[in-house]
């Protein structure tokens, strides 16, 4: 990447990132998150009453699902609203590769996400003034946490980039992110390898290979794995790439 | 400046764009005139390298639009149909955008932000939000974005368009100045337009180029009219004996 690259992707990222901070929606689903992580850790998981103060069981357990719904929620707009209204045909007849709007726009809601998981630092500082937590985990389970979002993003961002409509974009991106989620867990792919023949029970366990879940927990467990960093990373660049073919399609 | 050769569009199975060619020089306006659906917007597109043509090639001053998109954007400008702007922004912080995009940074970008606030008239909302403009000014706000880096080619798709007659005027005698030193393309199905601002006119039909020639000479195309309209009218209706002439 040359200069002119760099600046163009900072101008893409610049505008789409100032636009979140233009509009309410942001706020209110940044205020859903906290609510909903913080709601969930201190009155279902009931991080007060008990002895052990991990963070694993009890807060980072719930942020797939959270995910699943909010990061939808955030990336609807990335390339829906560009299409309706009609600002894509100026984007794109401007000197920018499809690539820098792509990733301007991806980091922006990116950042999004970052400041919302920062949002959540009370939650540390309140295990770390209820025992001594140790810190490895935490911070591994941020970062499983992360890519947790950035997949789920990407996700988003490939569906928007077919649809003018967010609403359409929003419910899709849902149904993607909770079956990509459900495949790996244990109950499901139980229930599924029961019902069909044996010789597709292979089939069925390698699918479930490629559920965010998995990676998911083997991350938050507090061992790094570098091999699920590189899956959610490989989710992403996937995704992006699948965002460029449905750009390139919707053009005609 | 611009090359067109050849160009096809198809959509599924609808010809839109039929085997056009055409070139502008600098200097030139060129007036593309047609009835609705009849492909000046899918033309333009695909001269502005937001369509790929099905075939056929563009070249905007000597750099293939296919081969090299990123330079000869560079080179272009263009208002598309309908004026589409980003609705969370002012007036300024669009252009700000827009000249950022085009390369132009700190105090090379504000003065140029100014230059066009100045040309389109637009200094008394330069903080409104765009969403809250009314269409004359939406439409010169976008017009605004076109012509920020003073490009060699400007793609101008019914740039008067839901304008009323001052701004009408307005933007035809802004067409007309800037066309002395830029190469101009702008569709209209208003005939008076084309002789108001254009050296030079393309009177399009179902994809189809039907006629090419200075206005003066387009109305000689059908003896005994002594109006661009009626000449308009005449060879863009299907199936007369003068389509087929010319
Ligand atoms: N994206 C598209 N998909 C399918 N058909 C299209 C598309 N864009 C334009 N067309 C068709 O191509 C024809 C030419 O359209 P257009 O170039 O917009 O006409 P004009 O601008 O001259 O009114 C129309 O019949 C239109 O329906
Ligand atoms: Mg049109």
């Amino acid at each position: 990447m040359n200069n002119r690259n760099i600046q163009n992707t900072i101008a893409v990222f610049k505008r789409e990132f100032l636009a979140y901070f233009n509009s309410p929606v942001l706020y209110v689903i940044v205020v859903i998150f906290l609510l909903a992580s913080m709601g969930f850790t201190f009155f279902f998981s009931r991080i007060l009453d008990s002895e052990d103060v991990s963070l694993t069981e009890r807060f980072f357990v719930w942020h797939p699902w959270i995910f699943t719904v909010l990061a939808p929620a955030v990336g609807m707009r990335l390339w829906s609203e560009e299409h309706r209204l009609g600002t894509i045909e100026l984007l794109l007849t401007m000197p920018v590769s499809p690539w820098q709007a792509i990733l301007g726009k991806f980091f922006a809601a990116a950042c999004v996400w970052l400041i919302g998981l920062f949002l959540t630092f009370p939650i540390v500082w309140t295990v770390c003034y209820l025992g001594d937590p140790d810190m490895g985990p935490i911070i591994s389970g941020y970062t499983a946490s992360y890519l947790y979002a950035m997949a789920c993003l990407s996700v988003t961002c490939a569906v928007s980039a077919i649809t003018r409509s967010q609403v359409v974009c929003f419910i899709v991106s849902v149904a993607f992110c909770m079956v990509i989620a459900l495949i790996g867990d244990p109950g499901v792919t139980h229930t599924i390898v029961a019902t069909v023949p044996s010789w597709a029970e292979g089939i069925v366990r390698f699918i479930s290979y490629f559920s965010f879940m998995d990676h998911f927990f083997e991350m938050t467990k507090g061992i790094f794995v570098f091999r699920d960093v590189l899956y959610f990373l490989s989710v992403v660049v996937v995704t992006l790439f699948i965002t460029n073919l449905a750009l390139r399609a919707k053009r005609a | 400046m611009i090359q067109v050769k050849n160009l096809i569009k198809v959509f599924g199975t609808k010809v839109a764009v039929d085997d056009v060619s055409f070139s502008v020089e600098k200097g030139e306006v060129l007036g593309f005139l047609g009835p609705n659906g009849a492909g000046k917007s899918t033309t333009m597109r695909m001269v502005t390298g937001y369509f790929r043509p099905t075939s056929g090639s563009v070249k905007l001053c000597g750099i293939d639009m296919l081969e090299e998109p990123e330079q000869a954007k560079q080179r272009l400008g263009y208002l598309p149909e309908n004026a589409p702007l980003y609705s969370d922004m002012t007036v300024a912080s669009f252009l700000a955008f827009c000249a950022e995009m085009r390369g132009l940074h700190g105090a090379d970008r504000s003065k140029a932000i100014d230059r066009v606030l100045d040309l389109c008239f637009l200094d008394n909302v330069r903080n409104q939000s765009v969403d809250t403009l009314s269409k004359g000014y939406r439409h010169r706000t976008c017009f605004a974005q076109s012509i920020i880096h003073d490009p060699d080619v400007l793609i101008l798709d019914e740039p008067t368009d839901g304008l009323d007659p001052n701004q009408k005027h307005e933007v035809r005698s802004m067409i007309k100045r800037m066309g002395k030193d830029k190469a101009i393309i702008f569709s209209t199905h208003i005939l008076e337009e084309v002789e108001a601002a254009c050296s030079r006119a393309i009177i399009i039909d179902r994809g189809k180029v039907v006629a090419d020639g200075t206005p003066e000479s387009l109305k000689k195309l059908v003896p005994g009219a002594n109006s661009l309209d009626e000449v308009f009218r005449s060879i863009t209706r299907p199936d007369t004996e003068h389509k087929k002439a010319a």
